[in-house]
Formats: structure tokens, C-alpha cells, sequence
């Protein structure tokens, strides 16, 4: 019987996959909320307060409107490349959260239940992947718009992701050389026993951080959209749920990458100075889980903070921080870990 | 060349020095202060919910008055008119029959008065021009409307509520003016 199946584990692992969708949907759909209403408090405004207690339903009205608006697909368009950006953006930004270790282990019905949806043992190389094919969607939507905005939004895109992504690898170099695993549940298991890698790395971080923003397109690198040059860049022509999808999957990103930076620095679902060991597997995998969140929630509020205090770069100087400066930055860093390995040997 | 102000100010051109070149400490004092207005006070009023209190001085749609028994007060002389400077006022006079001394105050009456919304400037000067403390300018703004002669009010819209049939309406009405009317 070698290709048994375990029936258990399908069902486990499906609910888990809905579980984990939809709650990164449902916390992609609030984002757009909090992106407004922290812009709002941050500028001594209101903020959206009508729809709901609190405004807490202006996401749905928001995603209502979307669905109503008029469809609108350019004469000259490809339609099929048109349709297709759009859903490989979301694609990759959904397909991101299968490697992430959401807590520690629940014991349920007699079964040790993994709140991972699959430990790939070459898990960082796995997001390094999905995140770059993220700009395919857009290079892709935009091209297909047949409009030369559309074009020039996806042309930035292509070369912010490049530019950054290099620095973002090899600031990840340095890191795998501190923990000596590509996994990010091994990663979390060696934080929960040490300490938490931003220790280890605080440069490393910093070039992290910066770069996820450039590939999350947040400002100050949102150059792709630019409202005011390029009149909203890669999704000019997009109206409707696909301007709402391409719209969607930069707040996904977004949750996501805080996600990824919180598990590869921060101590992922580890709570800080306390033993897990001590409490019921159980409540300590839901404190892992809120633990987790606390830490994502502070970082997607860094990403809406750093957006409202900004300004845009303008493009040489995105290209000069990129290759200039978070490159020999990233290779220095990346040096100095190995020598500091070497040293304490 | 002698400066024009003494605010002129001489612009530094010196190098930046390494702290200055990071931009993280500028980054930092920056999201600092972005921050601090997390706690600042917020200067939006809740409109619907909560409404600014008009200064007693404030000047806004116009209203016909009754007197305590609930005649109307205006005889329609045409001052008002008269001393419109917009020309937003008309109005068309009537005799008081017998039986209706309940209704109206004096022997001569206003069968129609009419004021033109779009027209109206605010000024207050029918309510300065009124010997008989007939018409004033009210707390109330001329609400939005669809169609342009919509916003020709006729007396049923610019009369004052009835202060014995409603007298809460009509204190609402009355507003901060009532000390008014009894100065005259």
C-alpha cells in the first residue's frame, strides 16, 4: 500500500487551504479600510465613517461599487492578455501564503494538525519565486492595454522588481547563512529557541524591508501607478472587479510580505519572552497565531505609516538606491556574516 | 545689493555630512511627526450627527411671524420688497374679512408672498425694513432642491409653525430670535 492516501490529511489540509484564503482575503478587504482610515488619522481627517458602526462595512460597499461598475475592455486591447493580468496578479499574490507557518500545532479529534499548509524545505526560495512572478501580472495587464501609460507603468514595474530583487536575495543570503535552513517553519522553531534573527541581522532587515516595499509597489517606490505622471499606470485602462483585482493583490502583497517579514525576523508566531512549552498545545498554537497577527498588523501599519510620510522617488533616484546603494550594502552585509561565522567558530 | 526684508534668508550649500546622506534619521523624525497626529485633535464636525452652533448674528432662510395668539403679522406693505437689493421678494395684498380677525393681525393682509431662494442674498435688510416685526431671518438654511422654481417659496413654506396648535415647532422656529421680538 504505498500510495495510500490519508483521507484525514486531504480534508485537513483542504480546510486549512479556505481557512487560509479567506481569512487573507477577509484581512486584505479590511486593509483597504485601515489604509484609509490610518491616511485619515494620520492627515487629522475622519475617515470613512458612514457605511456600518465605525465605517466597518465600507470595505463591502467598496467591493459592491467595483462589481456594478461597467466593464470596460479597450477596442485595441489583447482581451485575453487583458483578462489574464489582473488574475495572475491575484494568482501570485494568494499563492504566497501556502509555505507560511501560521502557528504551531493543533491537536484536534485525536490528530496532530499542522497550521502550515505545506513545509517546503526550500521555502524561502519558493517566495522568492511566487513574489517575482508577481509582476507578471502587471507587466502583462499593462502591455495589453494597448496604452502607452499603461506601458510605461509596466516597464517601471519590470525594472523595480529586478533591482530590488537582487538586493532582497542576497540580503536573504545572509540570513540563510545565520540559520542554515531554506524552511520557514525551521526558521521559526530556531527564533523560538534563540533569539529573534532581527538580532542577528538588523542590516540585513533594513535592506529586506526597503526592498519588500519596492516589490510590494507601496510608496515611496509606487512609480508603476503614480497617480499624477502616469495617471494610474499599469491598471490606466482597468475598470471594474479587474481594476478592483489588480488593486486587491497590492493589499495581499502587502499582508503577505509583513507576513514573510515577521516569520523570517521577527520570530513568526513566537511569543516574545515566554515559553510555549509551559501552556496546552492548543491555546499555545492560537496565542502563536494572534502573536503572529499582532506582528503583521504593525507592519502593515508601517507600510501605511511610511506611505503617508513619503514622497515618491523620482525614477533615477529609485534606480540609484537600488543598484548603488542596497546592493554593495546587501554584499557587505553578506560579508560581514560570513566573517563574523568564521570568527566565532 | 541692500535685502528687501529682513526675513532673507542665506541658503546652505555645504556638503551633507554622512548622517544626512543615510536619510534614515531624517526618515525617522519624519514618520515621528506623521505619528504625533495620530494624537491630534480632530477638526471635522460629524455633520448630520452634530451641527456647529450659529453665531446670534447668523443669517439664514427667512421666516413669516405670528404673534402669541397665531395671526400672522405682516400686512403686507411692501417695505420688505422695497428694501430687497435682489429683488427676491413679491407679494400681493388682500383685506381682512370679517370672521378672520383670528388669522390675521391687522385689516390688510399678505394673500401671496413669495421669495425667490436663488435670488435671496442674506442680506437682512427685509428684516431691518419690517415695522411690524413680521419677517426674520432664521437658523435654517435653504435645503437642495431638484428644480430651479422649486426654490420660489411660497407663504405655506415661509410661515412660522403655530404657536398654540405647535408650540414646540414654533420655538424651534423662533430659535434665538424670540428675545427679539420682544425688544420691539
Amino acid at each position: 500500500m504505498l500510495l495510500a492516501i490519508d483521507l484525514g490529511l486531504v480534508i485537513e489540509k483542504l480546510i486549512l487551504i479556505v481557512v487560509v484564503i479567506s481569512a487573507s482575503l477577509v484581512i486584505a478587504m479590511y486593509t483597504t479600510f485601515a489604509e484609509r482610515k490610518v491616511a485619515a488619522i494620520l492627515q487629522d481627517r475622519r475617515g470613512p465613517n458612514r457605511a456600518g458602526p465605525f465605517g466597518l462595512l465600507q470595505p463591502l460597499a467598496d467591493g459592491l461599487k467595483l462589481f456594478f461598475k461597467e466593464e470596460i475592455i479597450p477596442n485595441f486591447s489583447n482581451k485575453f492578455l487583458f483578462i489574464l493580468g489582473p488574475a495572475l496578479a491575484m494568482l501570485t499574490a494568494m499563492m504566497t501564503s501556502a509555505i507560511i507557518p501560521w502557528g504551531n500545532k493543533l491537536e484536534l479529534f485525536g490528530r496532530e494538525i499542522s497550521l502550515q499548509i505545506t513545509d517546503v524545505n526550500v521555502g524561502v526560495l519558493y517566495v522568492f519565486g511566487v513574489v517575482s512572478l508577481g509582476v507578471y501580472g502587471i507587466m502583462i495587464g499593462s502591455w495589453a492595454s494597448n496604452n502607452k501609460f499603461s506601458l510605461m507603468g509596466g516597464l517601471r514595474a519590470a525594472s523595480q522588481i529586478i533591482s530590488y530583487e537582487l538586493a532582497m536575495g542576497i540580503s536573504m543570503i545572509a540570513l540563510l547563512m545565520v540559520t542554515g535552513t531554506l524552511s520557514l517553519k525551521e526558521m521559526v522553531v530556531q527564533q523560538q529557541a534563540g533569539y529573534w534573527n532581527i538580532v542577528k541581522q538588523p542590516l540585513g532587515f533594513l535592506i529586506f524591508l526597503i526592498c519588500a516595499f519596492a516589490e510590494c509597489n507601496r510608496t515611496p517606490f509606487d512609480l508603476p501607478e503614480a497617480e499624477n505622471e502616469l495617471i494610474g499606470g499599469y491598471h490606466t485602462e482597468y475598470s471594474s472587479m479587474k481594476l478592483g483585482f489588480f488593486l486587491f493583490a497590492e493589499y495581499i502583497n502587502m499582508f503577505v510580505s509583513s507576513v514573510i517579514m515577521a516569520t523570517l525576523f521577527f520570530g513568526g508566531y513566537d511569543i516574545p519572552f515566554f515559553n510555549e512549552a509551559t501552556l496546552s498545545p492548543n491555546i499555545a498554537a492560537i496565542l502563536g497565531i494572534v502573536a503572529l497577527m499582532a506582528k503583521v498588523v504593525f507592519f502593515i501599519f508601517l507600510f501605511m505609516w511610511v506611505r503617508w510620510t513619503i514622497p515618491r522617488f523620482r525614477y533615477d533616484q529609485l534606480m540609484h538606491l537600488g543598484w548603488r546603494i542596497l546592493i554593495p550594502l546587501a554584499l557587505f552585509n553578506m560579508l560581514a556574516t560570513g566573517a563574523s561565522i568564521l570568527y566565532f567558530q | 545689493m541692500q535685502a528687501l526684508t529682513s526675513k532673507a534668508k542665506q541658503v546652505s550649500r555645504k556638503p551633507m555630512s554622512f548622517t544626512e546622506r543615510m536619510y534614515l534619521p531624517a526618515i525617522f523624525k519624519g514618520m515621528m511627526i506623521t505619528f504625533s497626529h495620530i494624537f491630534k485633535k480632530k477638526p471635522t464636525i460629524n455633520y448630520p450627527e452634530k451641527q456647529r452652533p450659529f453665531s446670534p448674528v447668523f443669517r439664514g432662510m427667512q421666516i413669516l411671524n405670528r404673534d402669541e395668539e397665531g395671526r400672522e403679522n405682516c400686512t403686507a406693505c411692501g417695505l420688505c420688497a422695497v428694501a430687497c437689493p435682489a429683488e427676491a421678494i413679491t407679494m400681493e395684498a388682500a383685506e381682512r374679512q370679517p370672521g378672520e380677525e383670528n388669522l390675521y393681525r391687522e385689516e390688510k393682509y399678505a394673500a401671496k408672498y413669495e421669495i425667490n431662494m436663488l435670488r435671496c442674498i442674506f442680506c437682512g435688510l427685509c428684516e431691518e425694513a419690517c415695522p411690524k416685526d413680521a419677517i426674520y431671518l432664521s437658523e435654517t438654511f435653504a435645503p437642495a432642491d431638484y428644480q430651479r422654481k422649486q426654490f420660489v417659496y411660497a407663504k405655506n413654506e415661509l410661515l412660522i409653525p403655530h404657536p398654540k396648535e405647535n408650540p414646540e415647532a414654533y420655538k424651534k422656529a423662533l430659535g434665538n430670535r424670540s428675545n427679539k421680538s420682544t425688544v420691539n
